[in-house]
């Protein structure tokens, strides 16, 4: 693995073996000493031309766990700001010696151009590109929803992750909110489905984008008729940004009451599903607007669990596109190596 | 000293329009005789032009003859963006791809929208002789939309200009869209529209469809041009004017323009080169040569503006060449210039799509090509006229074409000052052998002529313009 830019195309084994190297990471994250030896003297450089200091930090206790120095190159007082471009950066970073960029930008298909524009010979992982894919993102939300519905950790995050090697086969998950605008919800249709999940898009009509009728997944426009009768495993909620309900007649809903009366997720909504369903949010949460205080911090709810797992998921992914040659896929990473950890 | 003679040329086996093959002599400027081939007297001095490729063109392989190709709507930059394209290169790459004649459009800085700069354009032209230059004055002040732009001292000036756009940027205010129909005529002007609603396109990317729902880029929908060609049309047949329609990308966008015409509304239609063969699919590497306003659209588009062109419900085919510095395309999607050069491959391209496909005849080419739109732009008549049929008597604007030849596409040895070709790496049918400017060579065997060197051999001046 080379680069990873999308979790359109993946293979469900290379889906796999990212989660089970996360799980594997994840033991690693109990023990006293976090850090494993694994990337000394390897360069990743974390390009965030983005605001993200979740992500950033998250993609940088990873590298750190993993001995690799890290770089931080934040658009805000760098050169970019003062109108470098993303090709002369490509360019700083190739001569510099970086092994991995970690980017994160607003134009969608930035982290493709870095990988195959040829200004550069890192690998390269998307943390985020526009409104397109955000591959760590779907892949800590795979593995949340396979610890806790298919191995055998509760809602409390206790219980043993006996989950290594499955899929997602059966069960079903809601994604609920802004689809159109929204890197996590592209992200997640492909891969949940990948690994063998049903996924339902819900969302006013205005946030579905056009042509959503090739996702692999259905698209309600109702959350309480679809949460009755579907009854999904795991319900996941999408952060509605503030500016889609101004610019008046361009705004994509009327008001902010009525969205949270059709679409927010409270603790009236998580009564209706099954007892074993998990509650999702990528992060970070607009209390209020598309989740209610009392459905965030419900026993049911997975949300911190969420972000402590990133790190684990991009160990993994770091891991992978770095320690194996350039030409090997995945499978061919050493066994030994990854059982060594 | 008398006026310069040009250099008289045979064209041996050619076959005009693709019909059986003919020797064509041009003298002073004119088609002097066309007859059977050896038939012909041939002034002393003139230059042979062989036949195509197998020698003879009996067996319908030889050198095609069209009029001379005319563009109606070329971005040539200058003045304002020189480090795109120059007045000079541009029409020097139109050349090279079998063009006479193009129309300037107006999006330049300043903007042609005073009789100053639109005979600023045209005298460049003139200077640089590569084909006619005739500059398109902008409907509005500075493009901005507003107000009307000096429409008659446009018309009035040197350039005679005809044909208006804001092209770029769409005439988006109904009363001023209907003032600027009323307004030209005039002086049997037309409006070019550059069909796009600007709330329904506000920061589009692409064409809004299954591609851009997959990588998430801001789409463009065809209602936005669609919208806009609906309201024009019931414009023009309101007012009762002549209106244009450019690059018109979409199945809905045809099929409107249809109905107009069986209507009976005065109304033409231009589609690109690009949309004639290349969909939204492309956009997928992000890779933004292949970004343009219209967007790419999908493959049921392209069959329809296929069609459209076949039954002649899309009158002709412009280029839109629209070149860019490196910098403007080596960049995100998002960031990156709209637009790609065209000049060079159109008629490869609607040989390909339209000829070698068996949908139109190289006369329907040369009615796309060259007569539509010298009659659309008013200049198939007067002392500079195109678009006119290839017969005795008339300006030797001639472009000779052989189908036979294919081509690799290279942007980076292209004649125009720009690469962003979305043809690189592609191979074309058909090359453009020789292209004669009232007689005069542009192009021969496949190479632009440098026209100080051909003056001198003539013993003229270097430049038309140093005798004025």
């Amino acid at each position: 693995m080379k680069h990873l830019l999308t979790t359109q195309g993946m293979s469900k084994d290379d889906a796999i073996l990212l989660l089970d190297t996360s799980a594997q990471m994840a033991a690693t994250q109990s023990r006293e000493n976090k850090k494993l030896p694994t990337l000394r003297g390897r360069t990743v450089v974390n390009l965030f031309y983005e605001d993200s200091t979740r992500t950033r930090i998250s993609f940088e206790t990873a590298a750190k766990r993993l001995s690799a120095d890290v770089i931080n190159f934040s658009a805000k007082g760098s050169s970019v700001s003062k109108g470098e471009s993303l090709k002369d950066t490509a360019l700083t970073l190739h001569a510099m010696g970086a092994d991995a960029v970690v980017v994160r930008h607003s134009a969608s298909g930035a982290a493709h151009q870095l990988a195959h524009a040829g200004w550069l010979d890192a690998g390269v992982l998307n943390a985020g590109d526009g409104m397109h894919q955000h591959p760590t993102q779907a892949l800590l939300d795979a593995f949340t929803i396979r610890r806790h519905l298919v191995g055998n950790v509760g809602a409390d995050g206790r219980g043993a992750d006996t989950s290594v090697g499955a899929d997602l086969a059966g069960l079903r998950i809601a994604i609920v909110g802004d689809v159109l605008h929204s890197r996590v919800a592209r992200s997640n249709v492909y891969l949940l489905h990948t690994l063998g999940a049903e996924v339902t898009l819900i969302a006013p009509p205005t946030l579905v984008p056009v042509g959503v009728e090739m996702w692999p997944c259905r698209v309600s426009y109702h959350l309480d008729e679809t949460l009755e009768q579907w009854q999904p495993d795991a319900v996941m909620m999408l952060r509605v940004q503030r500016e889609r309900m101004s610019g008046g007649s361009g705004a994509f809903f009327p008001s902010p009451m009525e969205y949270s009366r059709k679409f927010g997720f409270d603790g009236r909504r998580l009564a209706v599903l099954p007892d074993h369903a998990i509650v999702m949010h990528p992060g970070p949460m607009n209390r209020g607007l598309e989740i209610s205080a009392d459905a965030a911090d419900h026993p049911r709810s997975v949300i911190v669990e969420q972000v402590a797992n990133g790190v684990a998921v991009r160990m993994a992914a770091l891991y992978l596109l770095l320690s194996g040659d350039d030409s090997a896929s995945t499978e061919k990473t050493s066994t030994d190596e990854r059982n060594a950890l | 000293m008398s006026t310069p003679t040009p250099q008289a040329y045979v064209l041996r086996g050619v076959r005009p329009y693709g019909t059986d093959p003919v020797d064509v002599v041009l003298a002073d400027g004119v088609i002097a005789a066309i007859g059977a081939p050896g038939t012909v007297e041939v002034p002393d001095g003139a230059t042979e032009i062989p036949a195509g490729s197998d020698g003879t063109g009996s067996d319908g392989t030889g050198l095609v003859l069209l009029p001379g190709l005319v563009d109606l709507h070329t971005h040539l930059r200058e003045p304002g963006r020189e480090d795109a394209e120059t007045v000079f290169s541009g029409t020097r790459a139109a050349a090279a791809g079998g063009f006479t004649a193009v129309h300037a459009m107006a999006n330049t800085t300043p903007t042609q929208d005073t009789a100053g700069v639109v005979e600023q354009v045209y005298r460049l032209g003139q200077e640089a002789g590569w084909a006619d230059v005739h500059p398109v004055g902008a409907v509005t002040v500075g493009l901005g939309g507003e107000r009307l732009a000096e429409l008659g001292a446009m018309a009035d000036s040197a350039a005679r200009v005809r044909v208006f756009s804001d092209d770029g940027k769409c005439v988006h205010d109904p009363v001023l869209m209907r003032r600027a129909l009323e307004y030209v005529k005039a002086f049997d002007g037309v409006v070019a529209q550059h069909a796009q609603e600007p709330r329904l396109t506000e920061g589009a990317q692409m064409n809004e469809g299954i591609v851009s729902a997959q990588i998430g880029l801001t789409g463009w929908p065809a209602v936005a041009e669609e919208s806009i060609i609906a309201r024009d049309v019931l414009l023009a047949e309101h007012v009762g004017s002549r209106l244009h329609v450019c690059h018109l990308s979409t199945a809905g966008s045809v099929e409107i323009v249809r109905w107009a015409k069986g209507r009976g509304i005065n109304v033409t239609a231009e589609v690109t080169p690009h949309h004639l063969v290349l969909t939204d699919d492309l956009a997928r590497d992000y890779d933004p040569v292949f970004k343009v306003n219209p967007p790419l659209r999908t493959a049921k588009d392209v069959e329809a503006v296929r069609e459209g062109l076949a039954d002649g419900t899309i009158d002709i085919v412009a280029t839109d060449h629209a070149p860019h510095p490196v910098e403007d395309k080596d960049c995100e999607w998002s960031s990156a210039a709209f637009g790609m050069t065209g000049l060079e491959t159109a008629l490869s391209v609607v040989q390909q799509t339209m000829v070698d496909t068996g949908r139109m005849t190289w006369a329907d080419v040369a009615r796309v090509l060259s007569e539509n739109p010298a009659r659309i732009g008013r200049i198939d008549e007067g002392p500079a006229s195109q678009g006119r049929p290839v017969a005795v008597g008339e300006p030797a604007n001639l472009t000779l074409v052989d189908p036979a030849a294919t081509r690799a596409i290279d942007g980076r040895t292209q004649v125009t000052a720009s690469s962003n070709t979305p043809f690189g790496g592609m191979e074309l049918p058909g090359r453009v052998v020789a292209t004669f400017l009232r007689g005069r060579a542009t192009v021969l065997d496949g190479v632009v002529v440098d026209r100080a060197a051909v003056d001198r051999a003539a013993g003229a001046p270097a430049f038309e313009g140093a005798t004025r």
